[in-house]
């Protein structure tokens, strides 16, 4: 039994049964269908040999377009099953939680939900370049048609800013694949667009050549993540789109603009990657600092957390950028948990905002008092999203900074290839092969406080103080649950009249958000099983890394080749006894 | 001269349809009447086979592109044939139900099939044009008929004006072709194809260029071509023909003039050869400069002008105009791309590319219009015939989820084709031209193709979202409703799977298309047999010297 391939298709044939089938029942259907995907999912994390963590397994091959020597072909490593394992979690969540948020269309709505899950597991199971972009684009259709019709009041504009500026940015990650496949069919006399095959191509390169395959991959990628400055799309999105839609785009589909980097920008031009990590970094740092400082200025609770994002995806791309074990874990790690903590708040914020119909800080505040329970969860996934020492957050944060201090110990204004430098007894002692160094962790370090100050502050103004919310004037909020609006949201009001929310949570949203929870704690407290799968592929990638960067130096270094060869031995050995990933 | 016939029963086979469909429109009885697109299906369908099954094998550069071309035309004819249902004579016979006599005097609907199988007839030729003359009259018999069909198409002035622009400016078109062939034939002293390629080619190896009268040539009649496939500048009639003509009408005209436009596009790129290099002939893949600079920049031009025009406009049909430039501009890219190195792949060669693309875009293009044409305006206070219009404005496209669920699923699946999205027919028609063009090196092209891809996604979202996401009525006064004419939204549904399916498994159809496009260097056999044949021609005819005839006598 391919269980990998039912992983992938059940979704789809859900959502062509939702789609056949009466209003009514869709949302039943579909979580009836997100929840059988748990089982496929299962039995692959039951098959998997967690030994080999780093080999690709189930290998799955079908010839799809001969001409162009497409094929589909897919196959899971340790990280494709975290990640996909994160989407197959996330899926009975997001639908469950839109019950009552969504009353109309809800047929369209359910189908396109599941056909995203489809496309989002597609993304990293991928292991033909074609394919894997044609999952990469066709998530923007299902999020395209989720936040255009179920979205807020500027929710068409915010699909289509969301809509081309991913899409622009991918366009160019297809010209640059297409570049390396062109590389690949040169040298091997047939065309095809296999992993393998273009990252030996891709890696065979001149460094000239990889720059730009590196540059328009990362195009792509950047948007995705977002990288700033092309983060400027994503605030508007997640603000505009539905609860769930929020929680997959934070949750996994800003995943694949990382899981991007680390599967293809720094496989497939690992020179140029090195080069570049400080470009990249000096952006994610400031993409950590800026968005930080831009949270804890906004008046919308949605948009701080949306903004939130982007700060926290700039600690995953400094980690990637790391190039060092504990650097990439970190990062990867940091991408599920950020999926957690951040899908969490949305939903809670939905949540809130399904009660109240406002996001504003100005008009809530105190619910700590109404609504126990949300407080609780509130003030908990909080507390994962600042890094709170014993929750998820904390891990990943402290495993990308620390990466990023051992990585080479260079200023960022060293931007040239100096060989030998990795053998210097400049180096600070621990500090590990990379191109970045003290001073980048030291900046970021400084948007942890930032993250501190506005998550602080946003529990500060809404969990505590003076109960505060529209319709609930201090002496209407003692009325019966759910129904003690005011007369002026009369609108509001009839919105859920046909199914009452209570005054905290119900037990549906209680159940919701609990397996996120426990997952949070648990890779809070006892994140070693996680980080032993992610040793093997982390490491096969920075040897890699290494043994590219070091070729290349070596290749550049024609004037005196004993010094390069005396420094080489030293880089290896220091390469091979350098902080094991997971060992802290 | 057999095997000139031998290779034209597939037009010879449209062109008894066509004689025969001229008597039946005519009669009096209503029945009979309506056999004529039936017997233009069978038509299409026995040509469609005929070219499929000989052996159409033309002593040009691109060799195996009559074939391919010709069953391309057979395949996409039959979805315009489709759509054509009650595009002409529909007042006439409207008025027959009311009882009124039939006059075969105002009737058009035997021209206008014969017109349409014409020019069809036409396409068909011109995938298999060896001769300069020949392929000068293939692209009139193309054009000419739809001049006619534009102005036929509906009773409104419009179809009038746009008739007589297209007309005009067509005219002038070949006009200028006409002119660059025969100064091609002045600088080659031949108008077969093949020599014209073998002599120009030839000089090129010995003087490192194409010689400034056969360049000249070449640029004319490539500038007068563009105006077939409406690339910028000569695009300028576009817009208003294709809003003027009937939508049916302006399907048409979005594919077989284009398609026509492109195989002599080819053929005569072909004449100059993709073997230049820095160094002059020979030392590369590229073409010659001058020419290279000139399709560059039109190729340019052409993405860009037609998408940003697009993203301005609000009628339907004016979008898909323009979007329909646009995609010229992009196939122009696979004819700089060229052909690649020998034993090149649909990966590698542009040439194929373009063929794919033109099957891609045709069927994507097809299914887009047939949305259009599938629907109609009707003046909610009365139902006479003078009430009925066209759909146009985009905004009367909103709800058709609700009211006409399968044309609003045509049209969205068939614009996100248009649009590129993977894993539908479309991405796998571009994927190649991206391919093509970094293999010639032509990165900066690739960059400005990928970002006109995505420009054009700021439109095509309007298209999909308009009838599929927004709800509500449109707010014209008038209803908009399907057309009794149930072939036409069969023609889109069609399309629509076809896009689909032929994105998830179509690599049969991208490998024909990579046969068709190999290009085969002109060689001194060519030359040769056309000098050992002329004395005696009558004795012994190499298969392909009789095709020849203008020139030979």
């Amino acid at each position: 039994m391919n269980w990998m391939l039912l992983l992938l298709l059940l979704p789809l044939a859900g959502a062509a049964l939702v789609a056949f089938m009466p209003e009514k029942s869709a949302r039943q259907v579909a979580t009836l269908v997100t929840l059988l995907c748990c089982v496929p999912f299962l039995a692959m994390v039951g098959q998997f040999d967690w030994a080999r963590s780093g080999v690709d397994q189930f290998q799955t091959t079908a010839v799809w377009f001969e001409p162009l020597g497409l094929s589909f072909r897919l196959a899971a490593d340790s990280i494709t099953m975290l990640l996909v394992g994160l989407t197959v979690l996330l899926g009975p969540i997001c639908v469950v939680a839109s019950y009552t948020a969504i009353s109309e269309r809800q047929k369209t709505y359910y189908a396109w939900l599941l056909v995203l899950q489809t496309a989002m597991t597609g993304v990293f199971l991928a292991r033909d370049m074609v394919l894997f972009y044609v999952f990469f684009e066709f998530t923007l259709v299902p999020m395209f048609v989720l936040i255009s019709l179920y979205g807020s009041t500027n929710r068409k504009y915010a699909a289509v800013k969301f809509f081309l500026y991913t899409f622009t940015g991918s366009i160019l990650t297809l010209a640059g694949l297409a570049y390396v496949a062109l590389e690949a069919a040169r040298a091997n006399g047939f065309w095809s667009f296999d992993f393998e095959a273009l990252k030996t191509a891709a890696r065979g390169m001149t460094f000239d050549q990889q720059k730009w395959v590196f540059i328009a991959l990362m195009v792509g990628f950047a948007v995705k993540v977002p990288v700033f400055p092309f983060h400027t799309w994503l605030p508007l999105a997640h603000t505009e789109a539905p609860t769930a839609g929020s929680v997959v785009l934070a949750g996994v589909l800003l995943k694949l603009g990382t899981y991007g980097i680390f599967r293809f920008a720094l496989q497939f031009t690992p020179v140029a990657a090195y080069e570049y990590a400080p470009a990249l970094a000096v952006l994610g740092v400031v993409g950590i600092i800026y968005a930080g400082l831009i949270c804890w200025v906004q008046s919308d609770i949605k948009k701080l957390v949306a903004y939130s994002s982007v700060s926290h995806l700039g600690f995953c791309v400094i980690g990637l950028f790391a190039l060092n074990g504990v650097g990439l874990s970190g990062s990867v790690m940091y991408m599920i948990n950020h999926g957690l903590s951040t899908g969490a708040l949305f939903l809670l914020i939905g949540m809130i905002y399904e009660r109240y119909h406002t996001r504003e800080f100005k008009k809530l505040g105190g619910l700590a008092s109404q609504m126990p329970v949300w407080s609780t969860f509130m003030v908990f996934f909080a507390m994962a999203s600042v890094g709170l020492p014993g929750l998820n957050g904390f891990i990943s944060e402290f495993m990308c900074l620390l990466g990023t201090f051992q990585a080479g110990g260079t200023t960022w204004t060293e931007f040239g290839m100096i060989p030998g430098r990795f053998g210097d007894a400049s180096l600070l002692p621990g500090a590990t092969f990379g191109n970045l160094g003290p001073w980048f962790a030291a900046f970021a370090a400084v948007g942890m406080v930032v993250t501190a100050i506005y998550i602080l502050y946003m529990v500060g103004k809404i969990v505590w103080g003076e109960f505060k919310a529209p319709g609930h004037s201090a002496h209407a909020h003692n009325h019966a649950k759910g129904h003690g609006h005011d007369n002026h949201h009369g609108a509001a009001h009839a919105d859920h009249a046909h199914g009452p929310l209570p005054r905290d949570l119900s037990g549906r949203e209680i159940a919701v958000l609990v397996p996120l929870a426990v997952a949070c704690l648990w890779l809070g407290l006892y994140p070693s099983p996680v980080l032993r799968t992610l040793e093997e592929p982390v490491a096969m990638v920075v040897t890699q890394v290494r043994a590219d960067v070091l070729r290349n130096a070596q290749a550049a270094l024609p004037a005196d080749p004993q010094t390069a060869d005396a420094h080489t031995p030293a880089l290896l050995q220091q390469a091979a006894t350098i902080t094991e990933p997971g060992r802290r | 001269m057999n095997n000139v016939i031998a290779q034209l029963w597939p037009e010879i086979a449209l062109f008894v349809t066509t004689c025969l469909v001229m008597v039946v429109g005519l009669s009096k009885d209503r029945g009979t009447r309506k056999l004529c697109a039936p017997i233009s299906a069978i038509g299409i369908i026995v040509a469609g086979y005929l070219a499929a099954t000989t052996s159409v094998d033309t002593a040009t550069t691109l060799p195996f592109m009559a074939k391919y071309g010709k069953v391309l035309a057979a395949g996409v004819g039959l979805l315009l044939l489709m759509l054509m249902a009650g595009t002409a004579d529909r007042q006439l016979e409207d008025a027959v139900d009311r009882g009124e006599k039939f006059e075969p005097l105002r009737s058009t609907r035997a021209e206008f099939y014969a017109f349409f199988l014409f020019s069809l007839m036409g396409l068909m030729l011109c995938a298999g044009a060896s001769d300069l003359i020949f392929l000068f009259l293939a692209l009139e018999l193309t054009s000419l008929p739809t001049y006619v069909m534009v102005a036929l198409s509906t009773r409104r002035d419009r179809s009038m004006e746009a008739g007589v622009k297209y007309f005009f400016l067509g005219a002038m078109g070949a006009a200028m072709f006409l002119f660059g062939f025969a100064l091609i034939y002045g600088a080659t002293g031949s108008t077969a194809l093949a020599d014209v390629a073998y002599t120009i080619q030839n000089r090129a190896a010995g003087t490192g260029s194409i010689g400034p009268l056969a360049l000249t040539g070449l640029v004319l009649s490539l500038l007068g071509v563009m105006f077939k496939i409406a690339a910028v500048p000569m695009h300028f009639y576009t817009a208003d023909v294709y809003q003027g003509a009937a939508s049916s009408v302006t399907a048409f005209l979005a594919f077989v003039p284009k398609c026509a436009g492109f195989f002599a596009i080819m053929l005569l790129v072909g004449c100059a050869g993709w073997a230049f290099g820095p160094d002059g002939y020979g030392s590369g893949t590229a073409l010659p400069p001058e020419l290279r600079i000139l399709l560059w920049t039109i190729a340019v031009l052409t993405m860009t002008v037609g998408n940003v025009l697009a993203l301005l406009q609000t009628s339907v049909k004016r979008i898909l105009a323009y979007s329909s430039i646009a995609h010229s501009g992009y196939m122009l890219v696979g004819v700089i791309a060229g052909p690649g190195p020998a034993e090149s792949t649909l990966a590698s060669n542009g040439l194929a590319a373009v063929l794919f693309y033109l099957l891609t875009y045709g069927v994507m293009s097809v299914g887009t219009f047939s949305v259009v044409a599938a629907l109609e305006r009707r003046r909610r206070a009365t139902a006479a015939d003078a009430a009925i219009d066209e759909v146009d404005h985009i905004d009367e496209l909103r709800g058709l989820w609700k009211r006409q669920p399968h044309l609003a699923a045509v049209m969205v699946i068939c614009a996100l084709g248009l649009l590129g999205l993977p894993p539908l027919l479309g991405f796998l028609g571009k994927l190649p031209l991206f391919t093509s063009a970094l293999g010639a090196g032509e990165i900066v092209l690739v960059v400005i193709l990928g970002l006109n891809s995505a420009i054009a996604a700021a439109y095509y979202l309007r298209l999909v979202s308009v009838p599929f996401l927004e709800s509500g009525e449109p707010s014209t006064p008038d209803a908009v409703v399907p057309t009794p004419f149930p072939s036409r939204a069969l023609a889109g549904v069609v399309a629509a799977v076809l896009v689909v399916v032929a994105g998830l498994a179509g690599g049969t159809l991208g490998s024909h298309a990579e046969r068709a496009g190999t290009f085969r260097f002109p060689t001194k056999t060519m030359e040769a047999t056309r000098h050992a044949s002329q004395p005696t021609s009558t004795v012994s005819v190499p298969p392909d010297a009789a095709e020849r005839g203008p020139n030979a006598r």
